[in-house]
């Protein structure tokens, strides 16, 4: 419990910069409409001129929760202005670029450690991939699928494995050469052959190693499901939300946008930490 | 020869060295690690080897299990060459870390190598149980390694070793990491061990002590080039209590060892 109030003391740091931030970003445009009607405000009014505006630079804290409840809580599920209906459609993207990126990558991995062509080969053009910027490549995967007849949910996905395979290579790689020059020492005195040794020693070793790249490679996955929906016109999911509301000046829906694709992020991470902490008890490296 | 097996008639040679070399080329060139190594090891042998660091009784001892190759001379193991006897199964390894798997409980490790070598899933836990009661580690089958001392995870490493029946223990400063007090328990334990078994055992340390404790010939090494300086035929009997360690036999050797390892360094 201990803890509970620096995290408050956190959080209320956090919200009041932003109501400052936005009470300082948002007097423009109440400065703007004064003018306008050619009156004079005094400072309380500028700054209450800032609450409540319909398209504010910078929303309040107190909008964004607003929209969000109505969003969320208000809506059916089904109406497409209900955000756990966006969510859903994006983590479903999410959701399945993130099991065909973390399967390519522990397999790319597996390659790269026991096949020295594989290292030298592969390697280079996992990190190449990862210098290219996603907004770069997204829509140009979009159009080569599209032309062979490819729509929907797997564009999406493709782009979202994109940026999540590479952690997860990365992490597994490490991973399966974890084990010590003794250790593969000790299976060699037992003539252990190389299936052997992978299954016994390299792969339980690499689990600490794969979850935590399991962790990063999720939210990348989020992050390219929504940068996935930005080139394509999407109507539907968080980031055609975001796209929409910058074409009509709706800031107020894009931070709920955001904010809800950070809990959808933060739900992924904290599930897989759930399941790392699981397996790992399971195998007895929890102390 | 003093450490014949009671049961064998003979003293039969398991392991022999015939002007045995090993070389590693490095970068800063050529390092002899050892240079015309001959020995013979009689089965049911206690054999330390102990030496400066350098002196290549590792390097031996590695060469013995075919983890490393000599560059010249002949080494057999069981009349085999060490890769030939590495798969038929000759000896056991215990390195200078209990490298237990965390993941896997005491019964689980000392299961690995039964399960790469294919015993039956009753045959496993029979030998298991027989090897923890060898090592006095009954009932901890079903921790994990960090559950355990230093002192107790280096047994379980042993019982691994011993699971499968090689007639070859190989030992590579086992009890190294260990204090003292913990050290000679082992070491009593160990002796009780080799009495209760009659394995062959190839022990490398450089603790004088220990090695005159537990040997029935002890080779003194030294380096530059890895090499033989002297071996020594122990007068001490199989059975030691620990209190032999203050007997004149006892201190003769350890001096004869000293005086060995001294030589050694002379050619610096």
């Amino acid at each position: 419990m201990r803890s509970v109030y620096p995290v408050l003391v956190v959080i209320a740091g956090i919200v009041a910069v932003w109501y400052a931030a936005a009470i300082w970003m948002n007097t423009t445009w109440t400065l703007q409409q004064a003018e306008r009607a050619e009156t004079q405000l005094s400072v309380a009014q500028v700054v209450a001129g800032s609450f409540g505006q319909e398209r504010p630079r910078l929303p309040m804290p107190d909008q964004v929760v607003a929209e969000l409840w109505e969003t969320t809580v208000e809506r059916k599920v089904t109406s497409k202005r209900s955000l756990i209906f966006h969510a859903g459609i994006t983590l479903s993207a999410t959701l399945a670029g993130f099991a065909i990126g973390a399967g390519l990558g522990i397999l790319l991995a597996v390659g790269i450690v026991h096949s020295r062509v594989m290292d030298m080969s592969v390697m280079p053009w996992a990190i190449a991939s990862q210098t290219i910027p996603i907004l770069a490549i997204a829509p140009m995967i979009i159009v080569v699928l599209n032309s062979v007849g490819v729509q929907g949910l797997l564009p999406k996905a493709v782009i979202s494995a994109y940026l999540s395979f590479f952690p997860v290579v990365v992490g597994m790689v490490k991973g399966l050469r974890s084990p010590d020059a003794m250790q593969l020492d000790l299976l060699k005195t037992y003539s252990a052959n190389r299936a052997q040794g992978f299954w016994k020693l390299r792969l339980p070793a690499s689990l600490p190693y794969l979850f935590a790249s399991l962790k990063i490679g999720v939210a990348a996955s989020l992050v390219g499901a929504i940068v996935a929906e930005l080139p394509t016109g999407a109507v539907r999911g968080l980031g055609a939300r975001m796209l929409t509301g910058s074409y009509y000046g709706q800031t107020i829906q894009i931070w709920s946008a955001l904010f809800m694709a950070a809990i959808v992020a933060a739900f992924l991470v904290g599930l897989i930490g759930v399941l790392q902490r699981a397996s790992l008890a399971r195998m007895g490296m929890v102390r | 020869m003093q450490a014949m097996q009671t049961d064998a008639p003979n003293a039969k040679t398991v392991i022999d060295a015939v002007d045995v070399g090993l070389t590693f080329q490095t970068n800063d060139g050529p390092v002899h690690a050892l240079k015309d190594v001959n020995l013979q090891i009689a089965k049911g042998d206690f054999v330390s080897f102990i030496g400066p660091s350098g002196c290549g009784k590792t390097t031996f001892l590695r060469a013995i299990a075919a983890l490393e190759t000599p560059t010249t001379g002949a080494l057999s193991v069981n009349g085999m060459t060490p890769d030939e006897a590495r798969k038929s199964r000759a000896y056991g390894y215990v390195f200078q870390a209990a490298g237990l798997y965390p993941w896997r409980t005491i019964g689980a490790n000392i299961r690995l190598p039964l399960e790469i070598m294919g015993y039956s899933r009753t045959e496993q836990l029979d030998r298991i149980k027989n090897v923890l009661q060898l090592v006095d580690l009954e009932g901890f089958e079903k921790k994990y390694p960090w559950q355990l001392s230093g002192g107790m995870q280096q047994r379980a490493s042993i019982a691994r070793a011993l699971a499968f029946d090689a007639g070859i223990l190989l030992m590579d400063e086992p009890f190294g990491a260990l204090d003292e007090i913990v050290r000679d328990h082992l070491n009593e334990q160990l002796l009780s061990l080799w009495g209760r078994t009659g394995k062959t055992i190839g022990f490398v340390t450089h603790s004088i002590p220990e090695a005159v404790y537990l040997s029935t010939r002890i080779v003194v090494m030294s380096p530059r080039p890895g090499r033989i300086t002297d071996v020594i035929e122990s007068p001490l009997p199989r059975e030691r209590p620990l209190d032999i360690r203050d007997t004149p036999e006892f201190i003769a050797v350890a001096h004869r060892v000293r005086e060995g390892l001294r030589a050694g360094h002379l050619d610096d």
